[in-house]
């Protein structure tokens, strides 16, 4: 797979033009921009309502230099579906050329891991020759930082707030995407936007994969996650130090690590205790300074999941 | 022109309907009593007898939603669903016509949970008044078959642009087998044509570009509009709505052509209203009960007629009133409830078209039939002799009753 350079990414005319609302260091439109480089045209764009969706498209206002449609919140991934088979019914009748039209889903956590996940089970079911693209901040944004499938232990948001009773989310964050692999589809992986070249080497490789496919990447929030609008980027290379969001893919059934995640498998000295991941933001504030025993817990959480991707990619 | 004949039920004919309308993808959930709709549409796809892509989703939610998509992709769609499952695409009702695309959807009539019930009343459609989707009911498996044939035009057509539902009996017309005339499946297909996608205007292009998902043009569909835009979106669809009357009066024109068949002006037919006494206004399969009842009435020199709403959104109430100019007394009959409400809501709605008339006729609500129970001739004879009681100028006890209901 070869990748591409910072010079040739500049040049691709963006599709998701500047002018939109999001805050100042969310890293979703970068997540977007970084995908759709690396997708040609002609492309269809279905987004689940979110931070993305109302962020994009105030009337009379668009960001996007692509079609797009936003349908509801748990359907991104059936209305993405009637698109794959529109297309496919008007080419049997001669309506349309024969070209590929690729269609890249956009959805966040809410709209994945919660009330969005029995469309996206359906989608991958049935087989679609979609891209799903998760990006994943971890709560309910858009509504006001409120608790997901996605939230991870012990983080304190709206609903799961840090109280006397209940020190924030007591339960640990969804394996969605292992999720995904036991769907048997052909190509799932995992990507930060820091980790760049991987993620677009990670959308290549899906988008020359025919059937369903899924990419689940990490979308810091500075609003949610309470730290500087200048650190995204930094937190999401501490995300993967701290094998918090290892990074992998998944094709046909084989597990691969990659980037950094590979190297720190094959140097495990280099990886870094979750307490660096988790001190650089307020919403565990809670948890660095008076609850020393929930870091023991995600910690523990952390190691066994790396332990065991560490055996499914067989990495000696 | 006339077809052949073919002993179908309704279920049967619809998925008749939909086998020659030139459908590109059709998605749809099982649910009872729609179901015969989609294992016949299944047949055909299997057996290559028409060329849609069927999607078998995981809920009527997800049905709704390949439809949508498939339908702002360019896409001539169908679903069908009953009862929960048009409860569970309820969001989703808003949302098809909010962005103005075309589906037509039918929906075989039956009672919502709880308790859980598979028989036949309307409130499962009705609840879905304000929705924005046009809205037939049938009266048989021959108006069933005809109403899709006519709805993919109407929906499809440029002044209206909107989803329709067309709605029939679950059992008493889904079920039952009946001699329906279908036409030749050439004349079906000219008659529809081709979904073809309206071109809208966009103003960062600068030019007209046809309103689906192409994977080319730079189309945003779905998009937020605050307090600034929202309400100037309802009012187009509003507008649409309105324009949708001449439309289905037109196509029905048209259909007459083809068919031989109509149904009066597309939106209301009525038997016997002119001059009479006392007139029943009905939706659905139970118009023929009350038509065979006004008949045998009228034999015996009773002066009572029946108005068939075809056409519940729009609700043709300038038709209506003009139709039924003179009749001292109307009995409307409601197959739902509106629990808290005086009276169902095409009594309200009918009830209120005739508060500007100087000379306002009696109106009463007779509710009927919930949850599959019968309506019987001698019911409905009894409310008529109600009725003429009432346009004699006797005072009605009440004015909203409940039918055959035990207390």
């Amino acid at each position: 797979m070869t990748s591409i350079s910072i010079k040739e990414l500049v040049k691709v005319r963006p599709k998701l033009l500047p002018g939109h609302r999001h805050c100042p260091g969310c890293t979703a439109p970068i997540i977007v921009k970084l995908v759709l480089a690396v997708v040609d045209e002609p492309v269809v764009v279905v987004n689940a309502t979110g931070c993305l969706q109302v962020a994009t498209t105030i009337f009379p206002y668009t960001s996007w230099g692509v079609p797009w449609i936003h349908n509801a919140f748990e359907n991104a991934a059936a209305t993405a579906s009637g698109i794959e088979a529109a297309f496919k019914a008007l080419r049997k009748r001669g309506a349309i050329s024969d070209d590929k039209v690729n269609i890249v889903v956009f959805g966040g956590d809410g709209g994945t891991y919660d009330i969005g996940f029995q469309s996206l089970s359906g989608m991958i079911e049935r087989g679609h020759n979609i891209l799903y693209v998760l990006y994943d901040n971890e709560a309910y944004m858009n509504t006001g930082i409120q608790r997901s499938g996605g939230t991870p232990y012990g983080a304190s948001t709206t609903t799961s707030p840090y109280g006397t009773v209940i020190p924030g989310k007591p339960q640990h964050k969804k394996p969605i995407a292992d999720i995904v692999v036991a769907h048997k589809a052909p190509y799932v992986g995992t990507a930060t936007p820091a980790h760049w070249v991987d993620l677009i080497n990670k959308v290549k490789k899906a988008l020359s994969i025919t059937g369903p496919k899924f990419l689940h990447v990490l979308s810091p929030c500075p609003r949610g996650w309470r730290y500087d609008a200048s650190m995204s980027i930094e937190i999401c290379k501490l995300a993967v130090d701290t094998c918090y969001f290892p990074l992998w893919e998944c094709e046909k059934g084989t597990w691969r690590l990659t980037d950094r995640s590979l190297i720190i498998a094959k140097n495990p000295a280099l990886k870094k205790p979750v307490e660096e991941f988790i001190k650089t933001q307020e919403r565990f504030r809670h948890i660095m300074s008076e609850r020393s025993e929930m870091i023991k817990e995600l910690q523990a959480y952390v190691d066994a999941m790396w332990e065991d991707l560490l055996k499914r990619a067989e990495v000696k | 022109m006339l077809g052949t004949v073919k002993a179908l039920n309704g279920a049967e004919a619809v998925a008749l309907a939909v086998r020659q309308c030139n459908v590109d993808v059709i998605s749809a959930y099982p649910i009872t009593p729609q179901t015969i709709i989609v294992e016949r549409l299944s047949e055909y796809v299997a057996n290559g007898e028409i060329y849609a892509e069927y999607v078998n989703v995981e809920s009527e939610h997800s049905a709704l939603s390949v439809c949508m998509g498939a339908a702002a992709a360019g896409a001539r769609t169908f679903t069908a669903t009953s009862s929960q499952g048009l409860a569970l695409m309820w969001e989703l009702l808003y949302v098809t016509s909010g962005l103005r695309l075309p589906v037509v959807m039918a929906v075989v009539n039956r009672a919502l949970s709880a308790p859980i019930n598979i028989h036949c009343d309307h409130s499962d459609s009705i609840g879905a008044r304000d929705s924005g989707w046009i809205q037939f009911y049938v009266e048989t498996s021959q108006e069933a078959y005809d109403t899709v044939i006519q709805a993919f035009r109407i929906a499809e057509h440029s002044e209206v642009q909107l989803p329709v539902m067309v709605n029939l009996d679950g059992f008493y017309l889904s079920h039952t087998l009946e001699n329906v005339s279908t036409l030749p499946d050439s004349v079906v297909s000219d008659f529809v044509g081709f979904r073809r996608p309206v071109n809208v205007k966009l103003e960062y292009l600068g030019r007209e570009v046809p309103a689906v998902l192409d994977g080319i043009t730079p189309i945003s569909l779905g998009i937020i509009a605050l307090s600034d835009y929202y309400y100037e979106f309802k009012m187009m669809l509003i507008e649409a709505m309105s324009k949708a009357k001449s439309v289905i009066r037109e196509v029905n024109n048209k259909y007459r052509e083809i068919s031989g068949r109509g149904y009066g002006d597309g939106l209301i037919t009525s038997y016997g209203v002119e001059g009479a006494d006392a007139v029943l206004v009905i939706m659905g399969s139970a118009a023929g009960t009350v038509r065979h009842v006004a008949k045998e009435l009228r034999s015996k020199g009773m002066r009572v007629g029946v108005l068939k709403l075809r056409s519940f959104r729009p609700f043709p109430h300038e038709e209506i009133v003009k139709a039924l100019r003179g009749v001292k007394a109307i009995g409307v009959m409601d197959r739902a409830t509106s629990p808290g409400a005086y009276g169902a809501p095409l009594f309200n709605e009918l009830r209120n078209a005739f508060y500007d008339l100087d000379d306002r006729p009696v109106i009463i609500n007779y509710i009927y039939g919930i949850g599959g129970r019968d309506l019987e001739p001698l019911t409905v004879k009894h409310i008529y002799e109600d009725l003429l009681e009432t346009a004699k100028g006797v005072r009605p006890s009440k004015y909203v009753s409940y039918v055959g209901v035990r207390r």
